[in-house]
């Protein structure tokens, strides 16, 4: 029978299968940050046992760590705890990659992770983080999983799985000026809704997707969590296995060449079945902007806030309504009438050189409106720093009177100093609009890289494709 | 683990859909690095009305008295009653932490987010999966009884109201066999450490560059 590229993933990781179909699947990569490790750490210490394979795990604190005054240290004594934590658990137990905090490399796990080659095709990837999925990008199994899982996989190599269903999204077609994997994303939300992936795992595909490059392909398998898929996946191209040559952890040599050869195959065979088929097409995506506190409360940017009257389903109305009173928003009110306080560009969504250009390009020679009190630009990493700055994108920023900070996860859950106050609007790359998720009685506004430097400059949003006129 | 067979728990309802892992437990108590102590926090922008910080007394924080976990009549709850895709968003795992830590052991939903269901077995909580009918049978009858308790069965994987209605609920055997007996999944798993290692080498043997340095 011809195979998904799910069921390749998963048949070849497969260690056993009980009666009722758990499995224990084995993994290949363990990612690791300082929030949900440590309890997984004790738990191994007080059973006395070691890491199974402690060259599987990369690990990094991300979500806790100032993106400024670096020389001040870590401010927040919690959170210096917690930092101090991961230090002294990978010095016991051992890693493949752990960059420090403060080190050139550092930034976000779904950002080092790819960008040192450490995550491959045909790979199991784990990570105590539902933004795993971002790795599936590369034709990788890549889920999130909790702290006891995080143990498990610490002291067995395995998780415990039963298999998911099988989703195909396919994307058809050439997406518009203006339009990018992050509005992919979002009107794949808004579609299916925040948990119309629920309980399976979900494949990209099509034109519009192969058309993507690695970055924008991580953008969409990262958003795959916000349609309740616990990992979304997208097959193996040419487009994969040039992003990976050379990079520090990738395969070389005549391992290179064998590792190619069986990468080629990791796609989904002509026939296969899939349990779920979403059909989309890519020129009828327009730059999304999401209105209320759920990911699938998204609409294009020429829409207008909905009407809670319009809604037959009471749960669904409710809803509506109580997104809107958070808000501060109006039935009916244009999104383009929607100004802004705050500007956030990062995360683990958006963060990458080419978001970084994207945004780099709409500020240019502009500034930021003045009802913007802060516009911050939080690279990825060490890496995409560094290349921005060789690329003058930092200079742009910073005439343009946006922040440039150092890497980490920042505002997008508002873990370190970085936070929307009470009431305040934000225009941000990141990845969930979630009540007080950047900050309490924060209000937030699901956006591409193009579009929230543009609103920066407009003070409110603005449709990309005008402001490029 | 501590082991779940049977229970007769008060409900408390939380009757909004979507409710997501940050309302659960808000951000700011992800910094603990303990497994413990999260029940007071639990809801905590919901519960309370001031801005809450890791390690606050919460015996006199100011509570919102609209909020279902302030009312009297759910005080002692042992049932969580919620709506569709209850735990979306975050993987953390200081959500279940702080529901078990609270004092619930059941939750019934139409749906739930995966990486929270799967979280919530790890730690002695059982997730029921109802209808939506039933779910909005059980809310109802929750608003009007004051005092409403369910009968949770994991045995029989049955569900019984007070007036008798009762219902099944699906769970694998492994998942129902790690909770009846109080086990966790370490244990379990390293009796097949030989298999593991077995695998591991085949594997390797297949694909060295997943090995490599």
């Amino acid at each position: 029978m011809a195979k998904t590229l799910y069921d390749k993933l998963w048949d070849s990781h497969v260690v056993r299968q009980e009666e009722d179909g758990t499995c224990l699947l084995y993994i290949d990569r363990h990612l690791m940050h300082e929030v949900t490790s440590p309890q997984a750490f004790e738990g191994l210490r007080l059973a006395g046992r070691k890491a199974w394979r402690n060259t599987s795990i990369v690990a990094v604190p991300d979500h806790n760590t100032p993106t400024n005054h670096w020389d001040r240290d870590i401010e927040d004594p919690i959170s210096k705890t917690q930092v101090d934590t991961l230090d002294a658990n990978i010095k016991e137990f051992g890693s493949l990659i752990y960059f420090p905090f403060k080190h050139k490399n550092q930034g976000i796990i779904h950002v080092i992770a790819p960008e040192n080659g450490a995550t491959l095709p045909g790979m199991t990837v784990v990570c105590g983080d539902s933004h795993t999925a971002t790795h599936g990008a590369f034709g990788a199994l890549a889920h999130g999983i909790g702290t006891s899982e995080v143990e498990h996989v610490l002291a067995t190599q395995t998780l415990v799985q039963k298999k998911s269903k099988s989703m195909l999204v396919k994307v058809e077609g050439a997406l518009g000026a203006g339009v990018t994997a992050k509005d992919i994303a979002l009107a794949i939300i808004g579609k299916i809704g925040t948990a119309g992936g629920t309980g399976y795992c979900i494949e990209f595909a099509g034109s519009a997707i192969r058309g993507l490059s690695m970055e924008g392909r991580m953008t969409v398998c990262n958003l795959a969590i916000e349609a309740g898929a616990r990992a979304g996946i997208i097959g193996v191209d040419d487009t994969t296995i040039n992003y990976l040559e050379g990079r520090e952890h990738a395969p070389k040599g005549e391992q290179w060449n064998k590792a190619v050869e069986v990468w080629k195959t990791l796609h989904t065979e002509d026939g296969a079945k899939f349990d779920a088929v979403v059909e989309m097409n890519a020129a009828d995506i327009e730059p999304q902007v999401t209105w209320g506190t759920s990911p699938e409360q998204v609409l294009a940017v020429g829409g207008n806030v909905p009407n809670p009257a319009n809604e037959a389903d009471p749960v669904k109305r409710a809803g509506i309504e109580r997104a809107l009173q958070y808000m501060g928003l109006q039935a009916d009110m244009p999104i383009t009438d929607i100004q802004i306080d705050k500007v956030f560009i990062g995360s683990c969504t958006n963060s990458r050189i080419e978001d970084m250009r994207a945004a780099a390009a709409v500020a240019k020679g502009k500034k930021v409106a003045g009802n913007v009190k802060l516009a911050l630009v939080v690279p990825g990493s060490g890496i995409v720093k560094r290349q921005a700055e060789a690329e003058g994108l930092d200079k742009i920023f910073i005439e343009a009177g946006f922040e440039w900070r150092e890497p980490g996860c920042s505002m997008c859950l508002a873990m370190n100093a970085d936070r929307l106050s009470p009431g305040e609007r934000c225009a941000s790359t990141s990845n969930r609009n979630f009540e007080g998720r950047q900050g309490p009685g924060g209000r937030t506004h699901l956006v591409s890289p193009a579009m929230a430097a543009a609103a920066a400059i407009a003070g409110h949003f603005v449709d990309i494709r005008d402001s490029r006129n | 683990m501590k082991a779940f067979t049977r229970l007769n728990g008060l409900v408390c309802p939380i009757d909004r859909a979507n409710v997501d892992t940050d309302a659960i437990i808000p951000k700011q108590f992800l910094k603990s690095i303990k497994r413990s102590g999260f029940g007071p926090y639990l809801f905590d922008e919901w519960r309370y009305a001031d801005f809450g910080e890791p390690g606050m007394d919460c015996t006199n924080r100011p509570k919102r008295p609209e909020f279902a976990l302030n009312q009297a009549r759910y005080q002692g709850a042992q049932v969580l009653l919620a709506r569709d895709n209850f735990g979306c968003g975050s993987s953390r795992e200081h959500a279940p932490w702080a529901i078990e830590d609270y004092g619930f052991r059941v939750m019934i939903a139409p749906s739930f987010a995966d990486i929270f269901f799967s979280n919530s077995y790890k730690n002695a909580i059982l997730p029921i999966v109802a209808s939506a009918e039933i779910v909005d049978r059980l809310f109802k009858e929750c608003e009007a009884t004051e005092g409403y308790k369910l009968d949770v069965d994991l045995e029989s994987q049955t569900v019984t109201t007070p007036g008798g209605f009762s219902f099944k609920f699906e769970i694998t055997e492994h998942r129902k066999h790690c909770l009846l007996n109080g086990l966790d999944d370490i244990g379990l798993t390293l009796q097949h450490a030989g298999e593991i290692k077995a695998f591991e080498e085949k594997h390797k043997a297949a694909q060295p560059w997943l090995f490599g340095a």
